[in-house]
């Protein structure tokens, strides 16, 4: 078992019951920890956060950054970067719109 | 407790959903903003069985989404799998939904959904789950379906009713015809002009704007196209030009009436390369006769407008006379009790106005107090 925490945005919260983080447990099976499967984990039980992060193709939406540490994921290896246990992610949204 | 007639207009906009309603369509009052910072590029009314109000919702961050009301926009919900979502093996992901149209009275809980990449999709269960119209969606054309300067969409559908006939209209493909209720669909497009692509009229890829079909005719249907007023009587198989006497042949607006034959309404911008009210002068043109003469409505409205009007920016209710409401990019919003034969202004200074509808219901006193 491994265990991560997701840091949830304000606008986001009210989709978790207003918590300001959400911890995710993975099992060992299934391969190694990545950003993919905290986020897949974390869709399974809010389904409609899962949706505002991730289009049907499972790609992170262009607005949504997520860093793990002080880099965006996308600099790393993107939805497959592995993250070490105890981790915590922190969901962003870009500066877009007018 | 009695119930009362009450005439609702919901405005979506850039930036939220404003709900306006009046007891009289003189006096009205607004509610909003819904959906803070999301834009709601469509929106259905559906009357059928009580009052829902469908919306489609996209954020710039959060992506889109379908939610409806059942109490006039006291509440609102959102399905947890998304109304509207692609399957794994598609490829593709919702990007906007241009359009959300109840199917016909004797058709309850049928409603349509045009979308962004183009797509048409159907619910059977009051627009909270949507099923993907395959038929559409395999059509050998679409790889070549473009994208207007909006991004690419089904953005007009209409059910006829025979219960098998449907027509779409997309941009940039032109209009899609099924005969048997969306398993197959042929262009019907001969005689629509396509200005920006050289040589000879193709058989798709025009860019249609906006289709309405007249009231008592499901055959004959008014095409707003990029560049051009067309009038099909034969269920698209030709389109006749019935521009004549319109101070323009641009805009994005088509609107039918709901019960006169041979009634409809534009609103004429100047050209592709100068989208305002032609002169800066904003008028409504209405027919009468099927586009065989027009006459230019302005009672009302402001002198000057360089705003436009976007294609779903406009609506008409079912009253009698009927309602005609648009909206302007400069976030004014116009409604006419008397068929656009006078205006008043019921909104001022809203965000962009994406699209308004219009829908009269019976409540019981939820929204407009006194």
């Amino acid at each position: 078992m491994a265990a991560f925490t997701v840091l949830i945005p304000g606008v986001l919260r009210p989709l978790v019951q207003d918590a300001d983080a959400v911890e995710v447990v993975l099992p060992e099976a299934g391969g190694p920890a990545t950003v993919a499967r905290v986020l897949g984990s974390l869709a399974a039980d809010h389904p409609v956060l899962g949706r505002r992060l991730r289009d049907e193709t499972g790609a992170l939406r262009r607005h949504v950054n997520v860093y793990l540490g002080p880099d965006e994921v996308r600099r790393l290896q993107g939805l497959e970067t592995e993250i070490p246990d105890g981790a915590e992610l922190m969901i962003i949204q870009s500066v877009a719109g007018g | 407790m009695s119930t009362a007639t009450q005439y609702l207009v919901a405005i979506g906009t850039k930036k939220g959903l404003w709900l306006a309603s009046s007891r009289d369509r003189r006096e009205w009052s607004l509610d909003g903003p819904h959906f803070l910072m999301t834009e709601i590029p469509s929106i259905g009314i559906d009357t059928r069985d009580g009052t829902r109000i469908l919306v489609g919702i996209r954020s710039e961050h959060w992506g889109p989404t379908v939610a409806h009301s059942d109490d006039l926009g006291a509440t609102w919900t959102e399905p947890e799998g998304g109304g509207i979502a692609f399957a794994e093996g598609d490829g593709a992901a919702v990007e906007r939904i241009w359009q959300l149209q109840p199917d016909r009275e004797d058709r309850p809980g049928v409603v349509w959904a045009g979308v962004e990449p183009i797509s048409l999709w159907r619910s059977d269960d009051g627009g909270e789950h949507f099923q993907l119209n395959r038929g559409l969606w395999e059509h050998p054309h679409r790889p070549e379906w473009g994208e207007g300067a909006g991004g690419g969409a089904v953005h007009s559908v209409i059910p006829a009713p025979d219960g098998t006939t449907l027509h779409v209209a997309m941009s940039t493909g032109g209009v899609y015809r099924s005969r048997d209720g969306g398993g197959s669909w042929q262009a019907t497009n001969r005689g629509i002009g396509a200005s920006f692509l050289p040589g000879e009229l193709p058989e798709f890829g025009q860019c249609v704007h906006k289709i309405a079909a007249d009231a008592q005719d499901p055959e004959q249907i008014y095409a707003q196209n990029h560049g051009g007023v067309y009038r099909t009587r034969d269920g698209g198989e030709s389109w006749q030009a019935i521009e004549h006497g319109l101070p323009a042949n641009f805009g994005f607006v088509m609107m039918s009436h709901p019960r006169n034959a041979g009634t409809a309404w534009v609103i004429p911008l100047a050209a592709d390369v100068e989208r305002i009210p032609v002169g800066g002068h904003l008028a409504v043109g209405r027919t009468r006769d099927a586009g065989e003469s027009w006459e230019m409505l302005d009672a009302g409205l402001p002198a000057q407008d360089y705003n436009s009007i976007l294609r779903d920016a406009a609506a008409v209710d079912t009253a009698e006379p009927v309602g005609v409401y648009f909206g302007t990019r400069g976030g004014s919003v116009y409604a006419s009790a008397d068929e656009g034969g006078s205006f008043q202004e019921i909104a001022s200074h809203l965000p962009d106005v994406l699209c308004v509808r219009a829908a009269v219901i019976q409540d019981a006193g939820a929204m407009v107090a006194g």
